[in-house]
C-alpha cells in the first residue's frame, strides 16, 4: 500500500485526504501474540504525535500504542470491542484502531514507507 | 570501557526441539524457554483443556534427599506431613523462613532408593540454587541432597493425557492424583507422577536428559498432543487458582494468608515444629490480616500484577499479584491479596487500571474446576 506509513514503534497510518487511519503492524501483532482487549481513545480526543492512542492487551501483557501522527479522533473501530483478535487476523484491515483528522500532514514525512519499514523490521531480528 | 558480564543463559535438553517447532524463546529464570509456539497462547491453553499439552519444565530443580533420615529431617524445613506419606505418594509443600514466610513451594514424593526411604523434590527454577543451598546447609549430616542435573522434566497435561501416555506405559493408568512410580517409557527409565500445575489430569515425567527429546517427539507425534509454552502454563495455573512463586507467594506471605492452610499438616500444627510456627499458628487461630482471593474484573480489560485494589469506599485494601486473560473463563481473571474484611466471596472491589478504576468482585478459586483423577 503506497500511502501506508510506519513508525519505529510499529504503528501504521494510511492517509485518505486529511484523514489518517491508524493501527499496529503485522510485525507488532505477531510479537504481542493473542490480543484479548483493546482500549480505544475517545472520539473527539486530540492526540499529539507520540501521545498514547490506545492500549493493546495480549494474554501476557499490556502494550501502549502511540499516535504515529497528531490529529483529532473522529472514529474508532468498535468491532475490536467484540472481537479484539481482529488485530491478529487482519492488522492492516479490519484490525484498524482509529481514524484521525490530521493536524499536520507534514508529520507523515517523518514516517517510514513500506520498503524502509520492512528493512527496519528485518534489522530487529 | 567496562561492560557488564553477560548472564549465562541455560538451555534445557529440548532447546533445539523448541526452536524447530517455531517457539518464541524468552529468558526465564536463567533459561531460554518457549513462551509460545506458532499456535499461540490461547490455542495452546485450549488444547490442554480439551486434549493434552506437552510442557518442557526441565528448568525446574530436581533432587533426591536420601541417606540418614531424609523424611524426619526434611520436616524441619516444611510444614507438611512428610512422615505420613506412603511410598509413591506426593505432596505439595513449602520451604519456610523463620518468620513464617515462603522461601519456595515444591512437590515432594516419597520414594525408595535401594530399599531405603528417600524424597524426590521438584522446586521452582528461579529458586533452585537457593533452595538446594538451604536444604543442604540446614540438614547437614542428617541427610544427603543429590541434585539431579542429568534429568529433564516433561509435563503432559489434559483430559487425554492418560490415554496418550497409557499407549507407551499402560501402568500409568493405575496412578491416581499425587502418586508416582518408576516405569520404562520409550526405553528410558522414568519416574512418573500423576500431577501437574494446570488444574487438569496429567503427568510429570522425569527422564534422563539424553532420553527426553525422543520421548517428547514421540508424545508430540500423537494427534491429541500439542506443545505448550510458558504463556499458556501461566493462564492455565491462574484459572486453576494455583500460586506462582515470586508473585502470589514469597518470603513475606504466610501460608495462611496465601490460602494454603491445607499444606500445614494436622500433626505439624499440634507439634508446632516448623520454621515460623508461631506466626503461622497465630494466623490459623486469629485469622490473618490479609488473604489471597480470586478476583473477577468486570468487562474485558485484564488487570495485571501490581494493580492497586480499593474497596467500595475507595480505601486501598490490597494488590493484584497475578492477572491476565483466562481463555477458558473467556475473560479477565486475577488473584491478589486484600484485607480479610474484604475477602468474602462477592465483595465488590475497585481496581486501578491506567488512571481509572475497573469494578471487580471477589470470586471463588479455582476459576475453572480441577479435573484431577483422585483416588476413589
Amino acid at each position: 500500500m503506497a500511502n501506508r506509513k510506519y513508525s519505529e514503534d510499529h504503528e501504521w497510518v494510511e492517509v485518505d485526504g486529511d484523514t489518517g487511519t491508524i493501527g499496529i503492524s503485522d510485525y507488532a501483532q505477531e510479537q504481542l501474540g493473542d490480543v484479548v482487549f483493546v482500549e480505544l481513545p475517545d472520539v473527539g480526543k486530540l492526540l499529539d504525535r507520540s501521545d498514547e492512542a490506545a492500549v493493546v492487551e495480549s494474554v501476557k501483557a499490556a502494550a501502549e500504542v502511540y499516535a504515529p501522527v497528531g490529529g483529532e479522533v473522529i472514529e474508532v473501530n468498535d468491532a475490536l470491542n467484540g472481537d479484539p483478535s481482529l488485530v491478529n487476523t487482519d492488522a492492516f484491515g479490519d484490525g484498524w484502531f482509529a481514524k484521525l483528522r490530521l493536524t499536520d500532514p507534514a508529520e507523515l514525512d517523518d514516517l517510514m514507507d513500506e520498503a524502509t519499514y520492512k528493512t527496519y523490521c528485518e534489522g530487529l531480528g | 570501557m567496562a561492560t557488564a558480564p553477560e548472564t549465562e543463559v541455560h538451555k534445557t535438553p529440548l532447546y533445539d526441539l523448541h526452536v524447530s517447532l517455531g517457539a518464541r524463546m524468552v529468558p526465564f529464570a536463567g533459561y531460554a524457554m518457549p513462551v509460545q509456539y506458532p499456535a499461540g497462547i490461547i490455542a495452546e491453553h485450549n488444547a490442554t483443556r480439551a486434549a493434552a499439552g506437552l510442557f518442557d519444565v526441565s528448568h525446574m530443580g530436581q533432587a533426591l534427599l536420601c541417606g540418614g533420615d531424609p523424611v524426619t529431617s526434611f520436616e524441619r524445613l516444611v510444614p507438611g506431613d512428610i512422615a505420613g506419606l506412603a511410598t509413591g505418594r506426593m505432596r505439595y509443600t513449602l520451604l519456610l523462613n523463620d518468620a513464617g514466610g515462603i522461601r519456595d513451594d515444591l512437590m515432594v514424593t516419597r520414594i525408595e532408593e535401594n530399599g531405603v526411604p528417600a524424597l524426590f523434590l521438584v522446586v521452582n527454577a528461579a529458586c533452585k540454587d537457593a533452595d538446594f543451598d538451604h536444604i543442604a546447609t540446614q540438614l547437614g549430616g542428617d541427610a544427603e541432597l543429590q541434585i539431579l542435573e542429568d534429568r529433564a522434566l516433561l509435563a503432559l497435561q489434559g483430559p487425554k493425557a492418560e490415554r496418550v501416555l497409557g499407549e507407551l506405559a499402560p501402568e500409568c493408568r493405575d496412578l491416581v492424583f499425587m502418586q508416582g512410580v518408576e516405569m520404562t517409557l520409550d526405553g528410558a527409565a522414568a519416574y512418573v507422577t500423576r500431577s501437574g500445575y494446570t488444574g487438569e489430569d496429567g503427568f510429570e515425567i522425569s527422564v534422563p536428559n539424553e532420553a527426553v527429546e525422543d520421548l517428547a517427539r514421540r508424545l508430540l507425534a500423537h494427534d491429541d498432543v500439542a506443545p505448550v509454552g510458558l504463556g499458556a502454563r501461566d493462564s492455565l495455573r491462574l484459572e486453576a487458582g494455583l500460586c506462582l512463586y515470586g508473585h502470589d507467594i514469597d518470603e513475606t506471605t504466610s501460608p495462611i494468608e496465601a490460602g494454603l492452610a491445607w499444606a500445614v499438616g494436622k500433626r505439624r500444627r499440634a507439634a508446632a515444629d516448623f520454621p515460623g510456627a508461631e506466626v503461622i499458628l497465630d494466623h490459623l487461630t486469629d485469622g490473618p490480616a490479609r488473604k489471597r482471593v480470586g478476583i473477577l474484573p468486570e468487562g474485558r480489560a485484564p488487570v495485571r500484577e501490581g494493580a492497586v485494589i480499593r474497596d467500595a469506599g475507595d480505601t486501598e485494601i490490597g494488590m493484584v499479584t497475578s492477572g491476565g486473560f483466562g481463555p477458558t473463563v473467556g475473560g479477565p481473571v486475577a488473584m491478589g491479596y486484600v484485607n480479610s474484611a474484604s475477602a468474602a466471596m462477592g465483595t465488590a472491589l475497585n481496581i486501578e487500571l491506567r488512571g481509572r478504576t475497573v469494578a471487580a468482585t471477589v470470586a471463588d478459586l479455582p476459576f475453572v474446576p480441577a479435573n484431577y483423577k483422585r483416588a476413589s
